[in-house]
């Protein structure tokens, strides 16, 4: 059990938010300097904590995105597609406080050879958490940068042995009308699913995130586990997740149901297809000011190099 | 100066710049906004909602005018339409230039086919082109110049009201609450436009009042 104890100072109240996003190139130069002694260690170059929510003991860094911004706290807790709390993007952070992340457990069913349920702590407790800098591109076209800890979601699907039907993975949000006032109206076909192919689920970029800025998740970044594809459109990143199943036939995803011609079962990142009403050929970063330009989105969010191959001869107009 | 009607001069010296002050309050908060760097997380997402929000609030402000002067019988409502109008066009060229500078950044290949192919912004972009001969004609020397053809002309704002909103219902993602309630009450409006005598029951008083 994890008791929350609020901490007397933020660190964002102590640290310039310039100087706080620009740290890792700081701990880089004090490097170079000769001053690596006192900045070295495995966690010399994590993103620093704001202080806002519950700690992640034993994050191990990783080198993805290292050289990436994130994106200010504030923006990434702020800024929120999460439908299950209001349609506004400020709506999840205002709203979210319903949401009870414990005690919580996902259930693993379908096309495996031991089904079974798991707990939030165990998922903590059994798999390594790792800082992943993702980038993170909204189909609405906007992106922003996201530190997220978590690990491969291959590693939780072994554990429960898919076997040789297993083609897809179904994942299922939360289904409660208390804890999500949102659901109340159908303003999208509850509960939330969403589907990856089996090599795209297996693939070392997709993880299972338990927490963001070294903390564990808050409500409205879809506590306590949600999943991460970032070479996707957001949308496919399922939020607050209580059941993942092993499928035979491709699931039906609930953008998908709603507009099957505006949102596909891949939602790969491409900015060659458009979506019917705007382009997806560049896109707004969060935080930049109004007069910025807009950045040139790159195939597959920018993860092609890993993600790529995946996709060798098929017609991503026709699968997008 | 002649002495004006107490009526006349409530309207000229407290009703109408008090209605200016309130129509230009959102556009205020946005320019504040703008220039302390306080728009949110997607400033651009707030000055087009912002500013495409007014604009179609206002342009149903401005086609309530008519059937709210029939229903109190307050012919004077009608001073304050030429307002309330001309700042439904002002917001609506503000959502404008937002999207055509802002957000396609003046690149007119992108503007014009986007134009060209996505209905949503045909649409919004249709509904900004009728406004304009509107405002341009919104003078008392127009209004004499173009005598009857002026009504007929200025008859294309339920046109643009119906654009306006059909261009919100097209945008939204999945709920379409908001945009309905819109239509709901473009609904209403064009109603009472065409069958006037809808209207008379509720007048105040039980006075008809002539439609023009």
């Amino acid at each position: 059990m994890l008791i929350k104890k609020p901490a007397d100072i933020k660190p964002s109240q102590i640290t310039d938010p310039r100087l706080y996003a620009r740290r890792r190139e700081l701990l880089k130069r004090a490097a170079a300097l000769g001053l690596g002694a006192i900045a070295a260690g495995p966690a010399a170059a994590l993103v620093g904590r704001p202080g806002t929510g519950d700690p992640i003991p034993d994050l191990v860094d990783t080198a993805y995105g290292d050289k990436l911004e994130p994106t200010a706290h504030e923006h990434v807790t702020g800024y929120n597609n999460f439908y299950e709390f209001g349609t506004a993007k400020t709506d999840p952070a205002r709203k979210a406080q319903t949401l009870q992340p414990r005690p919580w457990s996902v259930v693993v069913d379908g096309e495996c050879d031991a089904p079974g349920e798991i707990g939030i702590e165990d998922v903590l407790n059994d798999f390594t958490q790792e800082e992943r800098i993702y980038r993170l591109r909204c189909v609405e076209a906007w992106a922003m940068v996201v530190p997220w800890v978590g690990f491969p979601l291959g590693r939780l699907l072994e554990r429960f042995r898919p076997n040789s039907n297993a083609r897809y993975v179904e994942f299922e949000t939360l289904l409660d009308q208390q804890q999500m006032p949102g659901q109340q109206r159908a303003v999208l076909d509850w509960p939330y699913r969403e589907g990856l192919r089996m090599d795209e689920a297996m693939h070392p970029l997709t993880i299972l995130a338990t927490g963001l800025y070294g903390e564990l998740l808050p409500n409205q970044n879809g506590a306590p586990l949600r999943l991460v594809v970032p070479w996707k459109y957001g949308f496919k990143s399922i939020k607050s997740i209580v059941r993942i199943s092993f499928t035979r036939q491709i699931p039906e995803t609930t953008w998908w149901r709603l507009a099957p011609e505006e949102y596909g079962f891949y939602a790969n990142v491409n900015p060659d297809v458009d979506h019917p009403r705007w382009s997806q050929a560049r896109h707004r970063m969060i935080g930049a000011g109004l007069f910025d330009d807009k950045q040139v989105t790159l195939m597959f969010n920018g993860y092609a190099d890993q993600v790529a191959d995946l996709y060798r001869g098929m017609d991503l107009t026709k699968f997008y | 100066m002649p002495k004006l009607p107490s009526s006349d001069r409530w309207l000229r010296f407290a009703i109408k710049p008090a209605v200016f002050a309130a129509c230009l309050v959102p556009f205020t908060l946005l320019a504040w906004g703008a220039v302390v760097g306080d728009l949110g997380a997607n400033p651009l997402e707030r000055v087009t909602d912002v500013t495409g929000g007014w604009g179609l609030r206002l342009l149903l402000i401005t086609l309530a005018v008519a059937p709210l002067r029939r229903l109190t019988g307050w012919n004077r409502l009608l001073n304050l339409r030429r307002m309330l109008g001309l700042f439904a066009f002002f917001y609506v060229t503000l959502h404008f230039l937002a999207w055509a500078w802002l957000d396609q950044q003046l690149s007119w290949g992108n503007i014009f086919s986007d134009i060209a192919k996505r209905p949503f912004i045909t649409v919004g972009f249709a509904a900004w082109l009728l406004l304009v001969p509107l405002a341009l004609t919104s003078t008392r020397g127009m209004m004499r110049r173009l005598g009857r053809y002026w009504q007929r002309l200025h008859q294309a704002i339920y046109a643009v009201g119906a654009l306006g909103v059909l261009h919100y219902v097209w945008l939204v993602k999945a709920d379409l609450l908001e945009p309905l309630i819109y239509a709901a009450v473009l609904a209403i409006l064009l109603a009472v436009r065409w069958r006037p005598q809808l209207l008379t029951r509720f007048a105040w008083g039980g006075r008809p009042i002539n439609a023009r």
